[in-house]
């Protein structure tokens, strides 16, 4: 199935859940990510049982410290 | 009171435009802006800033200008090098427009003095290096309805977001809590390419400047993410104000403002990054 994560569009396998897609995306500090499913932000607690639609739009957001 | 010549002259690619003009740029000449980091993304804000004839402009830093500094924060020199980077960088902005008033304060902002330098300006600007004071300013600014820009830059990404309190989320509504010491990678650790502060903080002078004026849309409820890797700008929509946020939530949790242990950027307040 496709989804978009981040504003790309890719191909991965049905029923994939969003602890899945942080491992397969390879993000960094992967404790630390937001996560949004079609604008709705997910808890982290359901990461791992919450499974991907095919056509779902996911966000990652990342912590960013920097400004000096 | 009407503008000079000389004003006519210097604002003459303000006034041009539409969503500016004559009274757009009266606004931002009695508008007032602090800058919180005289660092990577306070420079190129504070420099178009003055340039755009803010009528007062704050700037707070406590450190001095490092050799380390210069590949990115713009507005030091060579010949800054161990100068109170609020003092180079005043010395920039009052050369670049002598019409504008520059406030100093060469001081780390905490819990017990945020609030009362905050209250005399009308936009803050988060150009700081660490969590816990991007924290920090999120919860004053929230509770004393003060409008801010937020901003983080690492490595060859940036992020912003503008935050008017009790209407668009704030920080915390998206990132709730302060990451534990060293979870997150410093600029220190991990770098960051000069040019990506330039990037970001001058769009969160455009931020200052478009809500001193009214001009367009702001940058609420959504984070503006870019990589320049990808050469890609992306917005990610933010979820509803104070949904179950600790501070700008109908009911808050946080109602007094805490110091966080302060670990800035490169962990160490003696050689900023
Ligand atoms: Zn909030």
């Amino acid at each position: 199935m496709k989804i978009t994560v981040g504003g790309e569009t890719k191909e991965v396998k049905d029923g994939i859940t969003i602890s899945e897609l942080i491992e397969q995306e390879k993000v960094e500090t992967p404790e630390y990510v937001s996560v949004s499913v079609n604008e709705e932000f997910e808890k982290k607690e359901n990461f791992a049982a919450r499974q991907l639609k095919d056509g779902d739009v996911v966000e990652f957001l990342y912590f960013m410290g920097g400004g000096q | 009171m009407p503008f000079t010549n000389d004003q006519l002259e210097r604002y003459s690619r303000h006034i041009i435009l539409k969503e500016i003009g004559v009274k757009g740029q009266k606004k931002l000449m009695n508008g007032s802006v602090l800058i919180i980091g005289a660092g990577g993304l306070g420079a190129p804000a504070a420099l178009y800033l003055a340039a755009a004839g803010v009528g007062k402009i704050g700037i707070v830093d406590a450190d001095v200008v490092d050799l380390s500094n210069l590949q990115r924060q713009v507005i030091h020199t060579t010949a800054d090098v161990g100068r109170p980077k609020v003092e180079s960088a005043a010395e920039k902005m009052k050369a670049i427009n002598p019409d504008i008033e520059v406030k100093t304060y060469q001081e780390f902002l905490a819990s017990d003095n945020i609030m009362d330098v905050i209250k005399d300006y009308d936009f803050v600007l988060d150009g700081t290096d660490n969590f816990p004071a991007k924290f920090l300013i999120n919860d004053a600014c929230v509770m004393a309805d003060k409008p801010f820009s937020h901003a983080g830059i690492l490595r060859f990404k940036g992020q912003l977001m503008t935050v008017i309190p009790h209407e668009s989320p704030c920080y915390r509504c998206v990132f709730k809590e302060m990451p534990p010491k060293n979870a997150i990678p410093s600029c220190k650790e991990a770098g960051v390419v000069g040019a990506m502060a330039g990037v970001i903080g001058s769009l969160q002078a455009l931020e200052a400047v478009k809500f001193l004026t009214g001009a367009g849309e702001l940058l609420t409820g959504k984070l503006l993410t870019f990589d320049a890797l990808t050469m890609s700008f992306h917005t990610v929509k933010l979820p509803p104000r104070g949904d179950g946020c600790a501070v700008c939530s109908d009911h808050p949790t946080i109602t007094k403002l805490v110091d966080y242990e302060q670990v800035a950027c490169d962990f160490d307040p003696k050689h900023p990054v």
